[in-house]
């Protein structure tokens, strides 16, 4: 039997394996990915509260992710226009040295 | 008496008129020959006006009864605490005619020079040099002040270190410049000593202070009362220091090493200084502490003091002559001639004589600066040729020179009757021959006289006659008439004091004995008196007679050897080599010097350095101890402290920085352990 | 045996996509990074459609791999120099090392979370209904303004990425 722990685990480890990209590479593409990794297990995470939760007719986990996803796309671009901007400028996508307005 | 005696109050004058010429000249520059020469000649004829001046005074006061007049000027020069020191000027007949010889010997020198000097490039600075000494000379001779006479006593001996040197392009003439300077003043400490404990012991260093002067009844028998070291009398140890002073001075031995060497001074400075005044500084300063000298505790004892000063002068009046007799260099005879004739006016004191010594000095200054001035004329006509065995026949061209010095040569021999140096030289003779402790010294003044016409007439021959030995070409001239007219003055003066001389009117004696003196050829005719004589001109011409043979052949070149050489060439040859007495200080006192030096250099250098230098590595430990405790404890201590609060706020603010991720790590690390904090509880 | 179909499925989802996903995380080449979170997107779809949310599993092939991933892998082609080496940081080794604990140490927290959380109920409902209509009405009956805001947020994100990727120093691109 699937349970929700089963979805919530897995969801779980995608979340960690994203964080664990965010903080150790030093390349700006990839922590975007790992961004959107854990975007994906916030979406998988309401999806499988709807899928178990009391209430699947409402629909709002569905919607929810519906939006996030939506959002999601939004910021990929955003992010991505970003990091060509940044890339053009220092020809670099290293985060480190991303410091002029660092104290 | 009244009326002239404003004139003794010029008495300051004498000394400050040459002192004042010395200063003007000093600073003016050295194109300004005529005026430094002028200023120079104008002060000696000044002061020699005033010192004839004063001479007639004395002589006026003095002609009364038998008392010796003498006119003290004393002032104060300074008051320290209560006692103060006073210094005077002091005018009797003692060195009344000294002031009236030294001034005019001094002018006509002065003159002498301005011909002598004329080419050379410091002219000027010898006047001044001459200028100072006869300040310094003058002030010496007036003073009434034992301290006073040593201060122009020293500032002589500087004039002579400076005028000995005065060419100081040549070694040997800085090197005689320091001799004299240096053994004069070892003489002079002896003086120092003397008047130091003169001071200590009577409390006043004026000669005569109206009956509280040294020299005078009250304090003479107090000094001669007192018994010192060895049972001496204070009176007797003090004058024997006060005699090392004029032993040095006057070149008596064993101080007289410097009186030739001298010679490489300017002929002028040797006649002035080196023959006629300076060194005679010695013999007036024990004429003038004379009473100290004689003073005993009864009129039956015998001074140590002038017994020791008849026998140094009666030693080296021979000694000195018998140097003079090998000797080849013009000047050098002259000065161990003038070692000689000192040492005979030391005789004539030490046995009592003070008149006979200043009578002879006087004379002796004339004749002297004669003889100098003469060879300075040869030297001058021959070309700067000092050595007689390359002179001859200069009668033939310097006729003038040759008479005068041959008056010289006459009076310094004791020529008879008509020449000052026999007359005082028979006095000398015969106030020796009285002397009751012993008959020694009689005999060594008559080797001496008998020696100084021998060697004076081996001069003559060498110099003035036989065939010419120079090896230059060039032909003697006569000088020109500056410095022969000088030459004649002093010749008609050499000539002339003998008449004042005689003991038929011994004018001169009694004037400075006190006294008058009386016209009485009778006196010549006495036993004593005319056997003297008679065997003096006996001695003379002996002397002259032996070395006119002994030089009738005269050596035909140069480097051929002495007549006599060639006969006693052993005796010769020490004489010669002025019987070793250089060489025997050279082996003697000097290496004991150098190791008193070296002695004191080790003893400061080893010992006093030493501990100075343990001292110093004792601090030096201290402090490198503290330095390390300061380096390695405290500093290192704060170094070390500081260094890890350093690093660990290097550590602390490397995590605070600008690692975007590392800061989100830190947020998700808070976060685990804030979750498990809250889990926990 | 539905069930252990689901199950198999679940089993093999689970298995690809974290695969995926370690792979997208952890790769030395970025564009093999991007090739396998575009697998590890695919995964996530998979799940949706497991969970019963089809609908949600189709828009996320459509916009996460067919859009994101794709846009994903231009630009880390377009950003991708010879010369620079990725992660050449001499402390990466730490940093990495530092990175992995936390995330590990999340996931730790998460999944005691997740097995200590008594609210989970572990019976399974019936499949509940999500029909594309239904959805649609949703969003266009009490879910309208999201769904209006959601409009002006893309159309924004176009403009600023059109504008930003575009424009260098203020000046438009030729």
């Amino acid at each position: 039997m699937i349970t929700l722990e089963s979805f919530l685990l897995v969801s779980a480890l995608l979340f960690a394996l994203g964080l664990a990209a965010v903080l150790t590479r030093r390349n700006a593409i990839m922590i975007l990915i790992g961004i959107e990794l854990m975007l994906s297990a916030a979406n998988l995470n309401f999806v499988a509260f709807w899928r178990f939760g009391a209430n699947p007719e409402a629909l709002t986990g569905v919607l929810f992710v519906l939006f996030s996803i939506a959002v999601a796309a939004a910021e990929a671009a955003v992010g991505l226009a970003l990091i060509i901007m940044i890339y053009r400028h220092y020809r670099s996508i290293n985060p480190l040295k991303f410091n002029v307005l660092n104290g | 008496m009244a009326d002239a005696s404003w004139i003794a109050h010029l008495l300051w004058l004498l000394p400050v008129l040459p002192l004042a010429a010395a200063a003007g000249v000093t600073v003016s520059p050295p194109s300004r020959r005529r005026r430094a020469a002028a200023a120079t000649i104008g002060a000696q004829a000044v002061a020699f006006l005033i010192a004839s001046a004063l001479f007639l005074v004395v002589l006026k006061s003095s002609g009364g009864g038998d008392e010796i007049v003498r006119q003290t000027f004393n002032f104060t020069w300074f008051n320290f605490g209560s006692s103060s020191l006073e210094l005077g000027l002091l005018l009797d007949p003692l060195n009344a005619p000294m002031l009236v010889m030294v001034t005019f010997v001094g002018l006509l020198i002065c003159i002498y020079s301005v011909a002598y000097m004329s080419n050379d490039a410091n002219f000027v600075r010898f006047f001044a040099f001459l200028s100072l000494f006869s300040a310094a000379m003058l002030g010496l001779l007036v003073a009434n002040n034992l301290l006073l006479l040593f201060i122009c006593w020293e500032l002589v001996g500087l004039a002579s270190y400076l005028l000995i040197g005065f060419w100081a392009h040549k070694p040997s003439a800085v090197a005689a410049a320091k001799k004299a300077f240096i053994t004069t003043r070892i003489g002079d400490l002896g003086f120092f000593l003397g008047m130091i404990w003169l001071y200590a012991e009577a409390g006043t260093l004026q000669f005569y202070a109206g009956g509280a002067g040294i020299l005078e009844q009250s304090t003479l028998t107090q000094l001669a009362a007192g018994i010192t070291i060895g049972g001496m009398a204070l009176a007797t140890a003090i004058s024997l220091l006060l005699f090392c002073g004029a032993a040095g001075k006057s070149g008596q031995f064993p101080f007289h090493v410097w009186l030739p060497d001298a010679m490489e001074g300017p002929t002028p400075v040797s006649a002035l200084i080196h023959a006629a005044t300076m060194v005679a500084a010695g013999v007036f300063l024990v004429a003038r502490v004379f009473p100290l000298f004689a003073a005993t505790a009864g009129p039956d004892l015998v001074s140590t003091a002038l017994t020791t000063v008849t026998w140094i002068g009666a030693f080296t009046a021979v000694f000195a002559a018998a140097i003079a007799v090998a000797q080849t260099d013009i000047k050098r005879i002259l000065a161990y001639s003038t070692v000689s004739q000192l040492g005979f006016m030391m005789l004539a004191l030490g046995v009592g004589g003070v008149a006979a010594a200043i009578v002879h000095l006087i004379a002796h200054a004339f004749f002297k600066a004669l003889l100098f001035l003469g060879a300075g004329s040869v030297i001058h006509g021959c070309g700067d040729e000092q050595d007689i065995r390359k002179m001859g026949s200069v009668r033939r061209f310097m006729p003038i020179t040759f008479a005068t010095y041959a008056i010289g040569m006459m009076a310094l021999s004791g020529f008879p009757f008509f020449f000052s140096g026999f007359w005082s030289k028979e006095e000398i003779l015969h106030v020796v021959h009285g002397w009751p402790q012993s008959p020694v010294p009689f005999y060594l003044a008559l080797a001496g006289t008998a020696l100084t016409a021998f060697y004076m007439t081996r001069q003559m021959r060498f110099v003035f006659f036989g065939n010419s030995r120079a090896e230059t070409a060039a032909k003697p001239h006569e000088s020109p008439r500056i410095m022969t007219v000088p030459l004649a003055v002093l010749a008609a003066a050499a000539v002339l004091l003998g008449i004042f001389a005689t003991p038929a009117w011994p004018w001169f004696h009694r004037f400075i004995t006190g006294g008058t003196a009386t016209v009485d050829f009778g006196r010549l005719f006495t036993a004593g008196t005319l056997g003297l004589m008679f065997l003096s001109i006996l001695l003379v011409g002996a002397g002259v007679g032996t070395a006119w043979v002994v030089y009738r052949r005269l050596p035909g070149s140069a480097s051929a050897p002495d007549p006599l050489e060639r006969r006693l060439p052993r005796l010769y040859r020490a004489l010669a080599d002025r019987l070793y007495i250089d060489e025997l200080y050279n082996a003697t006192l000097i290496p004991l010097h150098g190791a008193a030096g070296r002695a004191a250099d080790g003893l400061d250098r080893f010992v006093w350095n030493g501990m100075v230098a343990a001292l110093t590595r004792i601090i030096l430990l201290l402090s490198a101890l503290s330095q390390i405790t300061d380096r390695r404890l405290f500093n290192q201590g704060f170094d070390s402290g500081c260094e890890i609060l350093r690093r660990s706020g290097g550590r602390v603010s490397g995590a605070h920085n600008r690692n975007i991720q590392a800061r989100l790590v830190y947020i998700g690390s808070g976060m685990v352990l804030l979750f498990i904090l809250f889990a926990w509880i | 045996m539905i069930t252990d179909a689901a199950f198999i499925a679940f089993a093999v989802l689970g298995i690809v996509t974290l695969g995926a996903t370690l792979g997208a995380v952890a790769m030395r080449d970025p564009v093999h990074c991007g090739l396998a979170l575009a697998l590890a997107f695919c995964g996530v779809g998979g799940f949706y459609i497991l969970l019963g949310a089809e609908f949600l599993g189709f828009i996320q092939l459509l916009v996460y791999v067919g859009a994101v991933a794709v846009l994903i892998m231009f630009v880390i082609l377009l950003t991708r120099r010879p010369d620079s080496g990725q992660d050449t940081n001499s402390r990466g080794f730490w940093s990495a090392l530092a990175g992995s604990g936390v995330a590990l140490g999340v996931f730790a927290v998460l999944a005691v979370a997740i097995s200590r959380s008594p609210s989970i109920q572990t019976a399974t409902p019936a499949d509940p209904e999500a029909s594309i209509a239904a959805i649609g009405r949703m969003l266009v009956s009490s879910h309208l303004l999201p769904l209006k805001m959601i409009g002006v947020l893309l159309t924004v994100a176009l403009i600023g990425g059109v504008l930003g990727a575009m424009q260098e120093g203020g000046k438009l691109e030729r």
